[in-house]
């Protein structure tokens, strides 16, 4: 075989695997792509049930109601502006509290109750999830302290 | 006084590093001997600089020395020594002294144990990581000092996050740092060759050692991490495709690719430009993972404060690395003669699907952490690309290149015979049809993709074992005959096959946790049980009970198996005072063919506690086949080929090369 032949051989090769590739990864954007909402957003952008999304902001104070089957707690999630009732079936994380910042992915169901399948809320006291300070910032609710400025960029 | 030493150090160190980055090249460029010969001991007094730095600041961890700002934001008296001492690369700025310690270190043994290296390739290359480490060292030296006072003293610091509190994670970043830097090298050899515009075999013999023990510490480092996640986390989860995990995820595939692409440089002296280019780019890629983590651009538990400006040195940095090296890769590479012509099918040919696979999955990998960064960078939106977009781009691009491992080996370079190596794996055919059948039957009308991994796993691991097998014509000629051969087959073959069929291993592991898992989620009081995938786990109520700086609520579960009790679990739940904060620990006991897991939650208010139980098959092959592909690096590594000229060379006795199941000492 010539070297150039071979070479021809080479870059086929080479763009078929990278079109595979590229083809899996289109079709795989569609719908693998999780998008964060604010409460606002679930309003504004009548985000359909099933939609997998995550939804941030501060867990409602009084809010927090343990289900009889001593596994299941509704909360609401607000941006200070817009409320949505949370559902999560589970153990929570331990820094999970009234008051305090809060991601959780899932979607909603019929009635408009967000279903989480995951509540991320892993970091220390003072911690602010990054998408829960720039919704506040932009629902122009937001006290900025020094620590969570830190965490806001 | 110590931290200021330490602090000294660091700048001496920087002005060698200069020195040690400049002088030489210039030298070896005009053929000034004399500024050639800086290199050596420049990269070894820079070692030793370093390294007085790195002892200071671990001097101020143990005895907590809280003048020195470091030491206050990451550490606290009444933490255990062992987190005293992994609090020094725990934290940002301590993590970079780490960093170059490595750095210096390599570059000190290249000096040192370099005799047999054409010397201007020896300087080129030293003054290649002194530029490296004229990088790494003035970022530390000005934008994070490790040493930086603060007046006056607190009387106690603020802690460790309790999530790095903990064996795995002590040892994870040093690992890791070990493979990363470890890359730094292959890369100042490829950027030495560029400019001398000149790549042969004894270029790839040296380049090869340094890329596989770089591979094996960074798979020991991703492996910790992963059973780091697997037992801290509390999810049963190992692997979570977050950035941070792909961040060392990538260094490594393209570290692959590399290993693999300088094999067929050595041995048939062609695709060199192409190494080049996946030296480059390894190296890159291992910045770029230090960027991610670093920089804060991401939230982790290994962001810490960020501060934009530094975010901007190692971008500034990684684009200098990036642009330079390409840059000169775009000029000389032309320049570099391609060497042997070989068939599609040959050996050679499979190496570069293997590469060519590698890398496409790669690009889905990065395409996918990146993504989000971009996305919100430029429009605001935010978004998460999650584990079904890796499990839809990334695995559909393993399940060839996993197909094509068990025969690549088998194949004869230049020319091969397709028919002829499938006709020896007849054994692995069989071997996939038993586990297929066994695993339909046992699973039943299941998905498919179980019934694939599973035969992929089995295929890979008699693939491997089949190859060894050939190779020793086990079964075929005289058990004498065999030995003998056991005793002369280069040890890099064992490596080969250990780590081919380690791969194999972790994918049944992974395969058959993710398909066959049982998942138990209630509320127990005591006395309550729970059956779970066959074990009877009994509660047996929770007490608090005091740690070193936590207190734990602990829960005790006794696990019974046909009515007979086989162990008891104690799961904690661990809540620090300083910093505060609550952390998981899960109780994990192997038993037959699975992991049992459990977890014990918050009390519900009336006796009960939230438990969550899993029952999880063979999970710990992951853990077993990520050893075993560590072993096999490590077993290739002492091959008589990398160490031809070494002081070792005496130590080859009888019986060294006996197929070693387990990491074997290395003068076994």
């Amino acid at each position: 075989m010539k070297p150039k032949r071979r070479r021809l051989y080479y870059v086929l090769a080479g763009m078929a695997t990278l079109g595979v590739a590229a083809a899996l990864v289109l079709t795989a954007f569609q719908d693998n792509l999780v998008f964060f909402n604010s409460p606002t957003d679930v309003y504004e952008r009548n985000i359909q049930p099933d939609t997998r999304f995550r939804l941030g902001g501060l867990v409602v104070e009084d809010s927090i109601r343990r289900q009889s089957d001593g596994l299941t707690t509704v909360f609401e999630v607000t941006d200070l502006i817009r409320t949505v009732q949370v559902s999560y079936t589970g153990i929570l994380p331990s820094l999970f509290r009234e008051g305090q910042g809060v991601v959780t992915d899932g979607s909603l169901d019929a009635r408009g109750v967000f279903i989480a399948s995951q509540v991320l809320a892993k970091h220390d006291e003072t911690y602010l999830p990054r998408e829960v300070v720039e919704s506040l910032k932009k629902s122009g609710k937001w006290q900025g302290q020094g620590s969570g400025e830190a965490n806001a960029q | 006084m110590i931290p200021e030493i330490g602090y000294f150090a660091l700048v001496l160190a920087l002005v060698i590093a200069v020195a040690q980055g400049t002088i030489p090249l210039i030298g070896v460029q005009r053929g000034i001997d004399s500024w050639a010969a800086v290199a050596r001991p420049a990269a070894v007094i820079q070692f030793v600089l370093v390294t007085i730095a790195f002892l200071a600041l671990l001097q101020a961890f143990v005895v907590s020395d809280f003048s020195v700002m470091n030491v206050v934001a990451n550490s606290h008296t009444n933490k255990p020594m062992l987190y005293k001492i992994s609090g020094t690369w725990g934290s940002h700025e301590g993590s970079l002294v780490m960093w170059v310690l490595i750095l210096s270190a390599f570059g000190a043994a290249v000096a040192v144990f370099g005799n047999n290296l054409p010397p201007a390739l020896r300087t080129r290359v030293l003054a290649i990581q002194g530029l490296i480490a004229v990088g790494f060292l003035s970022f530390s030296v000005f934008l994070s000092n490790p040493f930086e006072r603060v007046v006056p003293a607190p009387l106690d610091g603020r802690g460790l996050n309790p999530l790095l509190q903990d064996p795995g994670l002590a040892f994870h970043p040093p690992f890791l740092y070990l493979g990363y830097v470890g890359f730094s090298i292959a890369f100042s050899f490829a950027i030495a060759a560029l400019i001398e515009g000149r790549v042969d075999p004894a270029w790839a013999r040296w380049v090869r050692p340094w890329t596989l023990a770089s591979w094996g510490f960074l798979t020991v480092g991703i492996a910790l991490g992963s059973w780091w996640a697997y037992y801290e986390l509390g999810w049963g989860g190992w692997w979570f495709w977050d950035p941070v995990e792909n961040a060392s995820f990538m260094p490594w595939l393209a570290g692959t690719a590399l290993l693999h692409s300088s094999i067929v440089v050595e041995k048939r002296d062609t695709l060199k430009t192409w190494t080049i280019l996946l030296a480059i780019l390894t190296f890159s890629l291992s910045l770029l993972g230090t960027f991610i983590v670093r920089s804060g651009v991401l939230n982790s538990v290994h962001a810490f404060a960020s501060d934009p400006a530094r975010g901007i040195f190692i971008l500034g940095f990684l684009v200098l690395v990036v642009g330079g090296s390409l840059t000169l890769f775009a000029i000389r590479a032309p320049a570099l003669k391609g060497g042997g012509l070989f068939a599609p099918i040959s050996r050679e040919g499979a190496l570069v699907l293997n590469n060519l696979l590698l890398i496409s999955a790669l690009a889905t990998v990065l395409l996918g952490t990146l993504y989000p960064l971009f996305l919100d960078a430029l429009t605001g939106e935010k978004v998460t690309v999650g584990p079904p977009f890796f499990n839809r781009t990334f695995v559909p691009l393993m399940v060839p290149l996993i197909a094509m491992m068990a025969v690549g080996p088998m194949l004869a370079w230049k020319r091969a015979d397709l028919a002829g190596a499938m006709s020896r794996l007849k054994v692995a055919i069989a071997a996939v049809l038993i586990v297929v059948l066994a695993t339909f039957y046992l699973s039943g009308n299941g998905p498919v993709l179980p019934l694939l991994g599973m035969a992929l796993g089995a295929w890979l691991v008699v693939g491997a074992l089949t190859e060894l097998s050939g190779r020793l014509k086990l079964f075929r000629a005289t058990a004498r005959d065999s030995w003998n051969r056991a005793k002369n087959l280069p040890r890099s073959a064992y490596g080969t096959a250990m780590a081919h069929g380690g791969v194999g291993i972790v994918i049944l592991g992974m395969t058959a946790s993710l398909s066959w898992e049982t998942e138990k989620l209630q509320v127990m009081r005591p006395g309550d049980s729970v059956d779970v995938g066959g074990y009877e786990f009994v509660f047996e109520g929770a007490r608090n009970v005091p740690g070193p700086n936590y207190t734990a609520l602990r829960g005790t579960f006794r696990v019974l198996r046909g009515g007979r009790e086989i162990t008891v679990m104690e799961p904690e739940t661990r809540t620090y005072s300083v910093p505060p904060m609550q952390t998981t620990e899960a109780a994990i006991k192997p038993v037959r063919l699975a992991d049992l897991y459990a977890v014990v939650g918050d009390p519900d208010g009336n006796g009960g506690y939230a438990t969550r139980l899993y029952h999880k098959p063979l999970l710990n092959w992951l853990w077993i086949g990520a050893l075993i592909m560590v072993a096999g690096a490590f077993v290739s590594l002492t091959d008589r080929r990398h160490r031809v000229g070494a002081p070792a060379r005496r130590r080859r006795r009888a019986g060294a090369a006996a197929p070693a199941p387990a990491p074997a000492p290395q003068d076994a």
